[in-house]
This record gives C-alpha cells, sequence and structure tokens, in this order.
C-alpha cells in the first residue's frame, strides 16, 4: 500500500440523471419498490465520507479464482475460460488502492446456485458462482471465472438477462458504495434487456461493457475481458465553511 | 479555448438483483465451504466494545406493505464516544474493538433483518454542531435500481434530535419520525417503507 495520508474530503455530488431512476416500469418489480418522493440533499458529512476498509485477512486463497473456489479437488467449472481484470478508479481517474470487489454470477448454462432459482438449466457441481478480492496500490484487480450464460426470467413473457457478473464495490466512503453489472463486448442481448434499459444514458450502459482484451489472454488457457469500475470522486480541494475550528 | 476538465462519469447503477446473497451473504444462501464466515454477519460487538448494547430490528415494506425478503442492508456508524473506524476519520481513534459496519439479509421467511450493536455517540456536522447520534443505512434488492440511503436516529434522544442539523431543516415535520428508530429496552425498531404513505425519507449522499 501506498504510504499517503488518507483523503477526507467530500465526494462529488452524485449524478441522478446518469444513473438509472428508481421507477421504471419496464422492470416490473421496481414499481412497487421505488421511493416516490424526492430524496433529501445531505451535503457529506463525517457519516458520509467515511467507511469500513477492509485487509487482506480476509481473503482466501482461491477466491478470485471461481473456477476452482467450489470445485472438488483436482476438477474445474465447466465454460469459456475467463479473466476479468480492470481498475476501480474514481471520477478523478485516480486508482482507489484497498478496495474490496465481490462479485457473482450465473454458470455457464444461465443457472444460479440459488433455492429460489426456477430456470431448468442444469447446476454445474463445480461451480459455486462467486468471489471476492481486494485492488491493489494502483487500484488493479483481477478474477478469473467462466463466461456466465444469458438466461430467461420473470418479467415479460419472452425476456431475458444478456450474460452478465453482478459486482459489489466498496471504495474508502460509505457515500461511494455501489452495486452494478459488468456485460460482454459483442451481445446482442444487452440493448434489449429491461434492467439494462433502466439507464436512460446510452453512454452509462456502454460505461458498463467489457472490453475483449487479446493482449492480455493467457495463451491456450483463457481469454481477457477488461471492466474499470468508476465511483465517486472526492473533492481536491476543501474548506469547511464553519466559523470556529474543532 | 479553456483548460479541458476530465472527469469521469461514476459507473451506473445496477440492481443488485435477487441472487445478491450468492454474492455476499454466501453461507446464509447455503453455499458454505468457500468463505469461513460472511462479512459484516454475527454481532458487531466483542467484550472489549464500549458502549450501551442495543440490537436494530425492522422490516422493509414495499408500496403495499409487503415485506422484502430478498433485501440487503448495511449499515455503518460511529462508536460509543462518535469515532469512526475508517483512515478518513482524522478527529481521533475509534474503539479497535468496534468495526462499525455489518450487513444482514432480511430473514428468508419473514424479512426482517436484525444488527447487535451500541448505540453511537454524536458525530459533529460540517460546521462543528453536534448531530444527534445516528446509524447510517444503505438498502439494495432485487428492484431497486440504485441503492437507498437513509439514517436512523433513536426515539430516547428527543432534546439531541431537536437541534439535529439534518432532522431541524426537513421542511415536512410529518415525515420525521419515519427517520426514529423506536427504542424499547435493548431494542430500537426501524421500519423502512420504501413507498406509500409512510414512504421513509431517502437521502441524496
Amino acid at each position: 500500500m501506498k504510504n499517503t495520508p488518507p483523503e477526507t474530503t467530500p465526494f462529488f455530488a452524485r449524478d441522478r440523471e446518469w444513473h438509472p431512476p428508481a421507477f421504471t416500469p419496464g422492470y416490473k418489480t421496481s414499481i412497487l419498490r421505488s421511493p416516490q418522493r424526492a430524496l433529501i440533499s445531505l451535503e457529506g458529512t463525517k457519516s458520509e465520507i467515511t467507511g469500513p476498509v477492509f485487509g487482506h485477512n480476509i481473503l482466501g486463497e482461491f477466491d478470485n479464482d471461481l473456477i476452482v473456489n467450489y470445485a472438488k479437488p483436482g476438477e474445474m467449472a465447466l465454460g469459456e475460460r475467463i479473466l476479468v481484470y480492470g481498475r476501480v478508479l474514481d471520477e478523478r481517474g485516480v486508482g482507489i488502492p484497498g478496495a474490496l470487489v465481490e462479485f457473482w454470477q450465473a454458470n455457464a448454462g444461465g443457472r444460479y446456485r440459488h433455492k429460489k432459482e426456477t430456470y431448468l438449466a442444469p447446476l454445474d457441481p463445480n461451480f459455486g458462482g462467486f468471489g471476492r478480492t481486494i485492488t491493489d496500490e494502483n487500484g488493479g484487480y483481477v478474477f478469473k471465472t467462466i463466461k456466465p450464460g444469458p438466461y430467461p426470467w420473470p418479467n415479460g413473457v419472452n425476456d431475458w438477462r444478456p450474460a452478465h457478473i453482478h459486482f459489489s464495490v466498496f471504495g474508502h466512503g460509505f457515500a461511494q458504495r455501489l452495486i452494478t453489472q459488468m456485460y460482454f463486448e459483442g451481445d446482442p442481448m444487452i440493448w434489449i434487456c429491461p434492467i439494462v434499459k433502466t439507464i436512460p444514458d446510452e453512454n452509462a450502459i456502454k460505461g458498463l461493457i467489457a472490453a475483449l482484451d487479446m493482449q492480455n489472454t493467457i495463451p491456450h488457457d483463457m481469454r481477457a475481458y477488461k471492466f474499470d469500475i468508476i465511483l465517486r470522486g472526492r473533492r481536491s480541494t476543501f474548506f469547511e465553511n464553519r466559523k470556529e475550528g474543532n | 479555448m479553456v483548460q479541458p476538465l476530465t472527469y469521469f462519469k461514476e459507473s451506473a447503477s445496477q440492481t443488485a438483483g435477487p441472487y445478491v446473497h450468492i454474492g455476499c451473504t454466501p453461507n446464509f444462501s447455503g453455499i458454505t465451504g468457500v468463505y469461513d464466515k460472511d462479512l459484516g454477519s454475527g454481532s458487531m460487538v466483542n467484550d472489549q466494545t464500549r458502549g450501551e448494547r442495543i440490537t436494530i430490528r425492522g422490516f422493509i415494506y414495499d408500496g403495499v406493505g409487503t415485506a422484502l425478503k430478498d433485501a440487503m442492508i448495511e449499515i455503518w456508524q460511529a462508536d460509543a464516544d462518535g469515532y469512526y473506524n475508517s483512515p478518513s476519520e482524522t478527529r481521533g481513534k475509534a474503539d479497535p474493538n468496534f468495526f462499525g459496519w455489518a450487513r444482514q439479509p432480511g430473514d428468508m421467511n419473514t424479512g426482517e433483518f436484525a444488527f447487535e450493536t451500541i448505540k453511537p455517540g454524536k458525530v459533529p456536522f460540517r460546521d462543528g454542531r453536534p448531530m444527534a447520534p445516528h446509524v447510517n443505512l444503505w438498502v439494495v434488492a432485487r428492484g431497486i435500481n440504485l441503492g437507498l440511503n437513509t439514517r436512523m436516529y433513536f426515539s430516547d434522544e428527543e432534546e439531541a434530535n431537536a437541534v439535529d442539523p439534518i432532522l431541524s431543516r426537513i421542511e415536512h415535520r410529518v415525515r420525521v419520525p419515519t427517520l426514529i428508530g423506536k427504542r424499547e429496552g435493548d431494542t430500537v425498531t426501524f421500519n423502512i417503507h420504501l413507498q406509500g404513505e409512510n414512504e421513509t425519507i431517502f437521502f441524496d449522499i
């Protein structure tokens, strides 16, 4: 870890025209789960500027290898082997070191290992479907997995999710907390997905599509997808508007 | 011409979906043997933790009053003296026996969530005035496109709540009780209403 003092400034305002609104009737579940009243704006106090930071001691040896972390000894998950890598940055382009990144996904056939999952595609006995890692000093992260399959879901009668990986990301402040999804370059299912279409801005959607990166493949083993995650930036300059110091 | 301002845009949020527990609380969802324990699970308190022990309990209700059974709630709070256990905390050192962050899924059958924690101390507002003791909450679930931020204050802090810089400036006073956890003994009940007449106040933080 770099020996730089932690930043203590407030975060940039969140651009809520860029994120999906709460009420998106094309995604039916949002209808009854969307607040309808205006959010109350709250400029960053210590409660929002601070946040938990996790140490590498929480990680197990194979937490960032979904091909083996649930597999029986000597076996591996089925599917297209891929490496997903990128950086966790803030809106200033500054890498965020020590950021906990968690991910979960369906198996190669589009099936989740979950009690409430009803899709007829089979479970893979060697695939759990989740992992985690912590970014390095430059904000970099990497994990191995198999490419998840698309799957149908009960929304419209014929709605399908594009292949995707869910990401949960911690920055250094509670106000940076973010959950999003990564999609795959070239997938025609992205543009017809009701959940993707909750995002109003086409460029915001493009920002969630990982690029196939043939420079970073592992030859004869796995292809690479690059996915950078941008968290809220924080002010580089700051003066408290207080009457007296404390 | 002026110098260009080169900023990235925050990655757009997407719903946590129905399977958030696979990724964040796998043991809870029945997938054992990969993580020793779910991150942020269990009591937030040990024998050495300073402060008054409390349990925060509640449900999250949708617009027709049905409790969500697939949500995940995270809390972040100061220690008993009002310090956060964070590198960005500059005022002093927080209780090393209190991490201040936890997360819980709602119960699979009822949706009820519970946190065993301590009552936080007061944290100053930006201008130095004390904020009343509060717990910061973040709620995600299927159907929630961007995580919802709210705060829970305490019903046994009437005086502090009355001068809290956030609570005192809320125009619609009738909504303020949606931010107050009801304390009875060691239990503080805090129900979150996503929509409807009692819609909880959510913050753009």
